[in-house]
């Protein structure tokens, strides 16, 4: 017969609970006292990894590896969009690619972020912006470089940019990103 | 639809950090006041309501899966029915619709909307990352996903199109830290100036950190009836004072999640879709837009919320509203920041589309017997904001629009006093207001009118 083990293992690391006060005595005014006790606080991670697909825009992170800047158009009514859309809004109907990598652009909105989500604090200042296209109805969110964080001004607005690609890239949106025209 | 009436509510204290309580134990703080309020006991209450709506933002923000179903579980309110809601900021502002709708159908006569969240268990920076997942995960967020920053780019735009100020946001500021002053329930009660405003550090220019609101921890409830539930409730021993509060306008309104996607309709389209019924009916109004359409302005674009403006016409239609601005004794307006309160009293029809920056300075939406040490140019018409909004009361996403709601209810009963141990925040003679919701950049929003009956 197997002898079962009846305790568990002690380990290192956790909480030193016998830190915590505690009443010797469990007596009713004793146990009592316990609701003045200020809260115990424990941390706790939550780490995990997902496998993302970008499924039916998958084209469009591919020509951003190839230096190319697709848009998605509705072959009827020619209403195109910055951000790939499967399906255009108004037909419902599916949109085919276009290439705006050449097309005029200008910055409609833009702001420095001097601090962040977690993510991106490394990266503070940075300089969001939405930029639009001659020939396309809608913007598209990107960084802007070769301007000053620390000096924005209102006149950044319809200054005209050109795309620049990373040439490793990284299979986000942020392999395109923006720059003055010059 | 049955007439509904919002009877009583509670606020938790909303703070930076509530550990002396679990989430479920601060719901309760706030259930049990909006029960005590009309002079019941627990176990009748519980006895008597049919159900319940739970609201909270983020299961992140816990590290729990169905946090609603255990406030459901301490609040005692099983096996009795109840889901819960979730839409981004709006998550509040939706859970008191949804609680209407209950009682409005029929299904219930005494519905009772719950909301919390706890921001605190993560620093703000993890926050801010939490929140900006309610952005597009492929396309917005990995660009450097932080609400503020995707605000401060619709602002500017503001700003270039029709010349708003930074000032002129500063003004939103001023007015709700300092309504807040007097609002115990406040997260932040502190008096600025606009000096202070513009010299706070900057988070995304051109907002600084009293430009936005901050994470809170905190939870609200409000209790809706039906006629029968009102008979069943004072039957059984409950004091709901008169005139009742009854909810007389529902609205809501949805926009795309990229705001870099919306559209950018014409004037034609504008006039026809989304202008007000007070914008339609004046020729000065529909001139001065065609000059604007003229000089290439756009709607919605990314500096306006199209989700607002069919929230707010669908409510206004609803209640019977043609000029909220003087209609409405006061509204609760989701001000996240103070550029998207400015953004809000143009798509609520309070100004003109691109007039909200002087709208803001003007003093109109002020409180009269407050002393905001601002040189005000207009005497106020409409509060907004009394309780200090979401800028100073602070923001746990899930108890906001309820704790709007809340202070709704006691704004039109006359119990500010009663509750703040101070009137200064009563708005006098208060018949009718508004609480405004808002999600994301706009994609979704509510508007609800409770006004005094008779």
């Amino acid at each position: 017969m197997v002898k079962l083990p009846s305790q568990r293992e002690e380990t290192l690391g956790g909480y030193i609970v016998h830190g915590i006060p505690f009443p010797i005595s469990t007596d009713e005014e004793s146990l009592e006292f316990l609701k003045r006790m200020a809260p115990i606080q424990i941390e706790q991670e939550y780490k995990i990894k997902y496998l993302h697909s970008y499924g039916q825009d998958s084209p469009w992170f591919a020509a951003l590896t190839n230096k190319r800047l697709l848009a998605s158009r509705d072959p009827e009514s020619g209403y195109t969009t910055a951000n790939p859309r499967g399906h255009d809004m108004f037909s419902g109907a599916e949109t085919k690619w276009i290439d705006i990598t050449n097309a005029p652009a200008h910055v409609h909105a833009f702001t420095v972020c001097y601090f962040g989500s977690e993510e991106f604090l490394p990266e503070c200042p940075f300089v969001l912006a939405l930029i639009e296209f001659e020939g396309v109805n809608t913007l598209l969110l990107t960084r802007l470089m070769g301007v000053d964080p620390a000096a924005p001004a209102l006149d950044w607005i319809g200054m005209e940019v050109r795309p620049r690609f990373l040439r490793n890239s990284k299979l986000k949106p942020t392999d395109v990103y923006f720059v003055p025209s010059e | 639809m049955r007439p509904v009436y919002a009877i009583s509510g509670g606020v938790s204290k909303f703070a930076k950090a509530r550990p002396d309580k679990t989430f479920q134990a601060i719901i309760k703080e706030a259930y049990d006041y909006a029960i005590d309020d009309i002079g019941l006991d627990f176990p009748t209450f519980t006895r008597i309501v049919n159900g319940s709506v739970a609201s909270y933002f983020s299961d992140h923000f816990t590290r729990q899966l169905m946090a609603g179903i255990m406030a459901q579980d301490y609040l005692g309110l099983c096996p009795k029915p109840g889901h819960r809601v979730e839409g981004g900021g709006a998550t509040g502002g939706l859970c008191f619709q949804e609680a209407w709708k209950s009682v409005a159908s029929g299904h219930m006569d005494v519905c009772v909307a719950y909301g919390f969240e706890t921001m605190s268990h993560v620093e703000t920076w993890k926050g801010n990352e939490f929140i900006a997942l309610a952005s597009d995960i492929s396309f917005d967020y990995p660009v450097g996903g932080f609400y503020s920053g995707y605000y401060a780019m619709m602002v500017t735009r503001h700003m270039k199109e029709f010349g708003t100020t930074v000032e002129q946001m500063a003004h939103v500021s001023v007015k709700n830290h300092i309504n807040a002053y007097h609002n115990p329930y406040s997260q932040k009660r502190n008096r600025y100036t606009i000096a202070d405003v513009r010299n706070a550090p900057m988070v995304a220019w051109p907002l600084t950190r009293l430009d936005i609101c901050v994470m809170s921890d905190g939870a609200a409830a409000t209790i809706l009836v039906s006629e029968e539930g009102l008979k069943k409730l004072e039957a059984a021993g409950a004091k709901i004072p008169r005139p009742l509060v009854k909810v007389t306008g529902i609205g809501r309104g949805t926009d795309m999640m990229r705001m870099a996607d919306r559209p950018h309709v014409d004037y034609d389209n504008f006039m026809e879709n989304y202008a007000t019924e007070q914008e339609k009916s004046s020729d000065d109004t529909k001139v001065y837009y065609k000059k604007l359409w003229d000089h290439g302005t756009r709607y919605p674009g990314v500096h306006s919320f199209r989700a607002g403006r069919s929230a707010g016409n669908m409510a206004w239609k609803h209640a019977g509203i043609n000029d909220p601005l003087h209609e409405l004794d006061f509204i609760e307006l989701h001000d996240a920041y103070t550029s998207s309160e400015i953004q809000t009293y143009e798509d609520l029809g309070l100004c003109r589309y691109g007039e909200g920056g002087p709208f803001a300075e003007s003093g109109k939406t002020f409180l009269p017997n407050i002393d905001y040490g601002l040189k005000l140019k207009d005497k106020p018409v409409c509060a907004v904001n009394p309780s200090g909004g979401l800028i100073a009361c602070g923001h746990p996403v899930g108890a906001t629009g309820l704790m709007q709601g809340v202070f709704a209810i006691w704004q039109i009963q006359g119990t500010i006093k009663k509750h703040f141990n101070d009137d200064q925040l009563q708005v006098k003679n208060a018949k009718r207001g508004a609480i405004h919701s808002h999600a994301g950049t706009g994609t979704y929003v509510s508007v609800s009118v409770l006004e005094r009956e008779g």
